[in-house]
């Protein structure tokens, strides 16, 4: 062995180096927040080889409709989307004509017509300014990316959506504020959404806050990121096809510089 | 026609009149490179094959991409859910940026290890540094495209640095916004320089080659090379080499963009940018957080700018700072254990970054920042004065010691 060939081998330093850059990636993402621990749920999505479950999702579509959509809208989402968590076409027509859209006629007047699949969901509110005015000043954020748009969201969104309780006796909950263990600050804008029976599921479970909470962060979180299911399938073959790269070209490599290396 | 390497015609045609055939095989095939090189001199390919990566997504990106405050998240989104593959090209385009920084990072701590910034090399590690700047412009100025709510305040609160200069600093935010906030046509300049800055790195990076090609590479032992036994023509041995640091290079890569695409962004950019809301803690993308952390040390707005700018200065004049004539730190035994202080306290800074301003992290900023310039200023120009150097070998190819002295940096550049 030479020097030049033992320096050549000394991984050490490259294992170092690499641990240290992970350490590094993982803390520095994000900022310190309030400290406010969410229980942590096993969803059928998370995961490298999660998917969605299209039952939990079709009950969660039918509490965004029946609960959250009189004031949250879903503007990034087309009622054609709905197809991907198994409705078929019929279904997502009759879906889309129980709203109604403003579209021009031929003689330039404005006028209704029944939303198509094609359309977005339509908005509960004709705009921000609306909305703010029916909820006493306070803004229903849409809910297209909400999962996305909040650290660990679907464990956040589970938490929120079942984090009411009574107010501590020394806080003083202001009227249109209501107290949510999960909420930073504690004091929401939102009223309980969901109480026991709220809707009730065709497929006859049971329709407890917790069971609707999961389904309709399980809906949200495929709103957010409809593409999920394609990305982890195909990952999975880049994957495979990437190890086996690695492993051709590392020993292509190695035999490459066998003659230099027992110089 | 002058008797050619090549055997088909096109080819010996082509290149006895425009000679990029020779070209190609004398800089990319025979060019001879150190034998010794490990795994840290993958670093430069793959930085290469990132900003290509970055450019061909980038490209396609803009395609389906509006740059006007109202329809650019849209648009965004658009991408992610209608445009065929569209998540594929902004999940790798997105996290690409972070691993070109990754790899780059590492590119220049593996200059600073083995010395690779001294001479005759000064001016390829400072086209490197220049590139390192154009990165962070052209990086800093595609996070604010997507108009989130990072984005926005993001771009608010870097564009405001600059009226921390006396007198015109105003003025200047002023110009650089095109108006009186972060608004359309801050939008729309920045996805102008955001699409021709690249291709200005290229420039740069050909610059880079063309000064890194004049010496050839670099290598763990840091001495010259000597002769022909110290080096392998580049192909196969360094084109193999490099596949196959490729291809782990992008196992990690996919496996970021296939499984964990959100890592390393900030939840708060999937909200659409809003001027009057202003999201609890902004925080830049974790590869400007040591420089962050820097400028937020300071407790002066026009000193930290200063000193945040003065980071990167200091590494223009590193060949000069740097009065050791031994590249390697191998036979450096003190600035070795410096080396991995210095990296630990980028890392630190790093940390600092992310966490509010406020307690203990403003003062251990402060201890990192000054150790930062420390290792700069003070550490590189007065180290050889005091450190003994290890002998150095002969040749990369003779491992026997030279001479068995213990000669200081001082005295070894003597010899030389």
């Amino acid at each position: 062995m030479t020097i030049a060939s033992s320096i050549f081998f000394n991984n050490n330093i490259l294992k170092v180096f690499l641990s240290l850059v992970i350490i590094s990636l993982s803390n520095l993402s994000f900022a310190a927040g309030e400290k406010i621990i969410y229980p942590q749920l096993n969803w059928t999505f998370s995961g490298i080889l999660g998917t969605f479950d299209r039952a939990s999702q079709q009950r969660g579509l039918q509490v965004y409709k029946e609960v959250c959509s009189g004031c949250h809208g879903m503007r990034l989402l087309a009622y054609r989307n709905l197809k991907s968590i198994g409705y078929n076409d019929d279904e997502i027509k009759a879906f889309a004509a129980e709203n109604s859209v403003n579209t021009i006629n031929d003689d330039g007047e404005v006028v209704e017509r029944p939303a198509r699949p094609s359309d977005k969901f339509v908005s509960p509110y004709p705009n921000d300014k609306a909305a703010r005015a029916a909820n006493g000043g306070a803004y229903p954020p849409d809910l297209s990316l909400i999962v996305k748009a909040r650290p660990d969201g679907a464990n956040y969104l589970h938490a929120l959506l079942t984090g009411y309780v009574d107010a501590p006796a020394e806080i003083n909950v202001p009227d249109g504020m209501y107290y949510n263990k999960y909420y930073s600050g504690n004091l929401i804008g939102m009223p309980q959404p969901l109480y026991d029976d709220g809707v009730e599921y065709a497929d006859g479970t049971k329709a407890t806050p917790d069971q609707m909470a999961k389904d309709v962060t399980a809906f949200l979180a495929w709103a957010s990121e409809p593409e999920m299911e394609d990305r982890k399938r195909l990952g999975i073959s880049v994957m495979l096809f990437l190890l086996l790269l690695t492993a051709l070209s590392y020993f292509a490599m190695k035999q490459i510089w066998a003659p230099i290396k027992n110089q | 026609m002058s008797k050619s390497k090549f055997k088909n015609p096109v080819v010996k045609w082509i290149d006895h009149r425009l000679p990029v055939f020779s070209f190609m095989d004398h800089e990319l095939n025979h060019y001879p490179t150190p034998k010794n090189l490990n795994y840290f001199w993958n670093f430069g390919s793959l930085a290469g094959f990132a900003l290509v990566t970055m450019i061909v997504t980038g490209i396609v990106l803009s395609m389906n991409y509006t740059a006007h405050v109202d329809y650019a998240f849209d648009s965004v989104e658009r991408i992610m859910r209608d445009v065929n593959h569209g998540w594929l090209i902004r999940y790798i385009h997105m996290n690409g940026a972070s691993f070109f920084f990754i790899v780059v990072y590492i590119h220049i701590f593996r200059g600073l290890y083995y010395g690779s910034y001294k001479a005759p090399r000064e001016l390829l590690w400072i086209l490197g540094v220049l590139i390192l700047l154009l990165m962070m412009a052209t990086a800093f100025m595609g996070y604010v495209l997507p108009w989130g709510q990072m984005s926005f305040w993001g771009a608010t609160v870097i564009t405001n640095l600059f009226s921390a200069i006396p007198l015109v600093g105003e003025s200047i935010v002023t110009w650089l916004w095109g108006g009186f906030s972060v608004d359309n046509s801050t939008l729309n300049r920045f996805f102008s320089l955001h699409f021709v800055l690249p291709f200005v790195i290229v420039g740069v990076v050909i610059l880079h080659l063309v000064a890194l090609h004049r010496f050839g590479s670099n290598n763990p032992i840091g001495i010259d090379v000597s002769g022909t036994q110290d080096t392998v023509p580049f192909s196969p041995y360094y084109t193999i080499k490099d596949l196959f640091g490729l291809s782990v290079f992008l196992s990690f890569f996919a496996a970021a963009v296939f499984f964990f695409p959100n890592f390393m962004g900030h939840p708060d950019n999937y909200i659409e940018a809003n001027p009057m809301v202003t999201p609890a803690h902004i925080v830049p993308e974790w590869y400007f957080l040591p420089f962050y952390a820097i400028l937020r040390a300071i407790p002066d707005k026009l000193g930290g700018v200063l000193f945040m700018f003065g980071a990167i200065a200091v590494l223009f004049i590193l060949p000069w700072l740097d009065r050791s004539s031994v590249r390697s730190s191998q036979f450096r035994p003190i600035y070795k254990i410096f080396f991995w202080i210095l990296l630990l306290d980028c890392i630190l800074l790093g940390y600092l970054g992310a966490m509010p301003a406020e307690g203990i992290y403003v003062i251990l900023s402060r201890i990192a920042t000054a150790y930062y310039f420390f290792h700069f200023l003070i550490l590189f120009p007065l180290l050889p004065y005091i450190e003994k150097t290890k002998p150095l070998p002969i040749s990369i190819s003779e491992p026997i010691l030279g001479g068995g002295s213990t000669a200081s940096a001082f005295a070894v550049r003597e010899k030389k």
